[in-house]
């Protein structure tokens, strides 16, 4: 019985590593608060993203708000319209059809208002590094993150072009032999605009900018959680002075 | 003025039993002074019941029930509407502060059987709370129309269908459709918003009501009404107004702080109270890779899902809720508190306690063999708990049960 117990409490240990070892995101810290990451972040967002990817939920005011901008400069340096109808009230809206992109990728690409709230930030940074080359592939490029990726490598002329190197990894399930190509490692193939620093510079800021396009009143709403609780903690320090005062009578 | 304003309330009382009632449930509602912490989490349920109600009604103010539209409304309260992101965290957060409040409650029952005569009414209102508040908070989950809104309802409506014979209509009756839909979303909507809480409502004030008609239990297990003073007032207890209504405030104080820090800081709670998958918009081509119910129902998913057969499962699952309503009889011991009873009994309960959480870890993973197989195992040990408890507590050897209550 305790043979038993030690093999499954084993294998329970070495599923979850496996499971683990299979995520392989990178890391990326990210500060709500540098108003020039933001700024820079939006406007990369706007010149590479906004083509394709919309963000319909957030509206042109508020981002002049968030990104602490004058709404001037947001109608000028940020706002595309083809119909030279510009109104710091609409909302970030892309003027692909489904029927365009169906024809051009396959489907709509999302609209990402919520991007970093459902695939969190470290997928988004990862995902802007592990697009690699791939004859197969729709735009000649894949992506490890999202294998059989649909998007091209919009950003291929400022990170440079990358080949993934795979390894074959044999693993036994049950009786049986299993081949897999596991991925192993990226290596530059053709040089970009930035260097790899000024890569994951750039990413960063546009991961930020996507974060905070996430949740745009989150700092308010962390800022405000602390006046909450500190009223909180000084109304409940009065509350146990008043139930002791109360209770002194009852033995 | 003063004398106003005591005239006034012999006015109102000659209409209404307004001082009556205050002294019926407030004043003088004698309740024993020996409560713990476990007592706190009663009254709290009340007051996440009153945030879920007033949250929710501001909510309703911007919310659009339409497949078309919810989606963009619940991020327009989150964006635009002023204070709509903390309304819609304190809702969202509330959802599951009440399931932790109501699950502690329940414990609490368990502990020290207060279940039991008389107050197997106050248990089996409390059941039904329990019924109304999963209906209630399924129904609520749909509102957003996330992914995850979208499939879990797919999923848990689905199982009605397994019924064999009235299954397939009885799932298309509750969704109005042949799958989960636009008409789906507005009937759970007028379900989430008026018939369920209505039904809480009514509930609440039937548990309180039966509450009071025979007295509060306490960890001690005695009844205060046996020992009373020249006076007609049991010897321990005291009036809930003002003592417990002092004490209570402070459990509040405590209570809020933390759902606060929540609240304000970690809404989401790394995907616990609220998922990644459902800030995607629903979408009925594209089946997320693990459909997974919040964590109030991962005990019960795991029951459903560790038995092989579907219909058997969805039974199984079933029979784990209606087994609790039972419990007043399933457990024949005299004695009503943990303090006094046997090991076998605190044994017995500390490992249902222990499963139930190691089922709900389950029920959130994806079922692996492994997974099934802990997940068959620890089901069994469900239902053994109360298998066990009806064979021990026939001829329980307990400790002796002091007359008068004790501060422990």
């Amino acid at each position: 019985m305790r043979k038993l117990t030690l093999t499954l409490l084993l294998y329970c240990v070495a599923v979850a590593v496996y499971a683990s070892s299979e995520v392989g995101l990178k890391s990326v810290k990210i500060n709500l608060k540098d108003v020039g990451a933001l700024q820079r972040g939006g406007k990369y967002y706007v010149n590479y993203c906004m083509g394709c990817h919309s963000l319909k939920f957030v509206s042109y005011s508020s981002l002049a708000k968030g990104l602490r901008l004058e709404e001037d400069q947001v109608l000028k340096h940020l706002m595309v319209s083809w119909s030279g109808k510009k109104k710091i009230g609409n909302y970030m809206t892309v003027s692909m059809s489904k029927e365009q992109g169906m024809a051009l990728f396959g489907k709509l690409p999302p609209d990402l208002s919520t991007v970093a709230r459902s695939r969190g930030t470290d997928w988004l940074y990862t995902y802007l590094h592990s697009f690699y080359e791939d004859p197969k592939g729709r735009f000649g490029v894949n992506n490890t993150l999202l294998p059989g990726v649909s998007m091209p490598h919009v950003l291929v002329h400022l990170q440079g072009l990358q080949v993934a190197k795979f390894k074959k990894v044999v693993s036994r399930v049950g009786n049986s032999e299993v081949t897999k190509s596991v991925f192993e490692k990226f290596e530059p193939k053709e040089k970009g605009i930035l260097s790899p620093a000024e890569y994951d510079a750039m990413t960063k800021d546009l991961v930020t900018f996507l974060a905070y396009v996430g949740e745009p009143a989150k700092l308010e709403r962390q800022a405000l959680g602390v006046w909450v609780i500190l009223f909180m903690l000084v109304f409940t320090g009065i509350a146990y002075l008043l139930k002791k005062e109360y209770w002194r009578d009852v033995h | 003025m003063g004398n106003m304003l005591a005239s006034l309330k012999v006015w109102i009382d000659d209409r209404f039993p307004m001082t009556k009632m205050w002294d019926e449930h407030l004043a003088k509602y004698y309740a024993p002074k020996n409560f713990n912490f476990w007592y706190f989490f009663g009254s709290l349920a009340l007051l996440v019941l009153v945030n879920q109600i007033i949250t929710g009604i501001f909510l309703t103010m911007y919310y659009k029930p339409s497949a078309s539209g919810a989606f963009a409304s619940v991020e327009f309260i989150m964006r635009e509407v002023p204070y709509g992101n903390i309304m819609r965290n304190l809702h969202a957060v509330g959802a599951s502060a009440f399931f932790i409040v109501v699950y502690l409650h329940m414990f609490r029952g368990l502990l020290y059987g207060s279940y039991k005569k008389p107050r197997e009414l106050i248990w089996i209102f409390g059941m039904l709370i329990y019924l109304a508040l999963m209906a209630e908070a399924f129904m609520g989950y749909l509102l957003p129309w996330g992914q995850m809104s979208f499939w879990g309802a797919q999923v848990i409506i689905n199982l009605f269908g397994a019924i064999p014979g009235i299954g397939e209509g009885l799932a298309e009756w509750i969704r109005g459709d042949y799958s989960v839909s636009d008409v789906t979303l507005n009937r759970f909507f007028a379900l989430h918003v008026i018939a369920l809480p209505l039904v809480l409502l009514m509930l609440v004030v039937a548990h309180i009501l039966a509450l009071h008609e025979v007295g509060s239990n306490n960890p001690d297990g005695i009844e205060i009404k046996q020992k009373k003073g020249p006076d007609g007032i049991p010897l321990d207890g005291i009036p809930f107004h003002p003592y417990y209504s002092v004490k209570d405030i402070f459990g509040v104080g405590v209570f809020l702080i933390i759902f606060f820090i929540v609240v304000f800081f970690i809404p989401e709670m790394n995907g616990f109270f609220l998922e990644k998958d459902n800030f995607v918009p629903a979408d009925r081509l594209v089946t997320p890779e693990h459909i997974v119910p919040l964590w109030y129902f991962t005990p019960f998913y795991a029951i459903l899902r560790a038995i092989p057969d579907k219909f058997l499962g969805v039974m199984a699952m079933g029979a784990a809720i209606v087994v609790l309503f039972f419990l007043p009889w399933i457990d024949r011991g005299p004695v009503k508190s943990i303090r006094y009873r046997s090991t076998a009994f605190r044994i017995n309960l500390f490992l249902f306690a222990a499963v139930f959480l190691f089922l709900g870890y389950l029920g959130m993973k994806p079922p692996t063999p492994v997974y099934t197989a802990f997940a068959q195992i620890l089901t069994a040990m469900y239902f053994g708990f109360f298998a066990a408890l009806f064979f021990i507590s026939r001829n329980e050897t307990n400790i002796s049960v002091p007359d008068r209550v004790t501060f422990k």
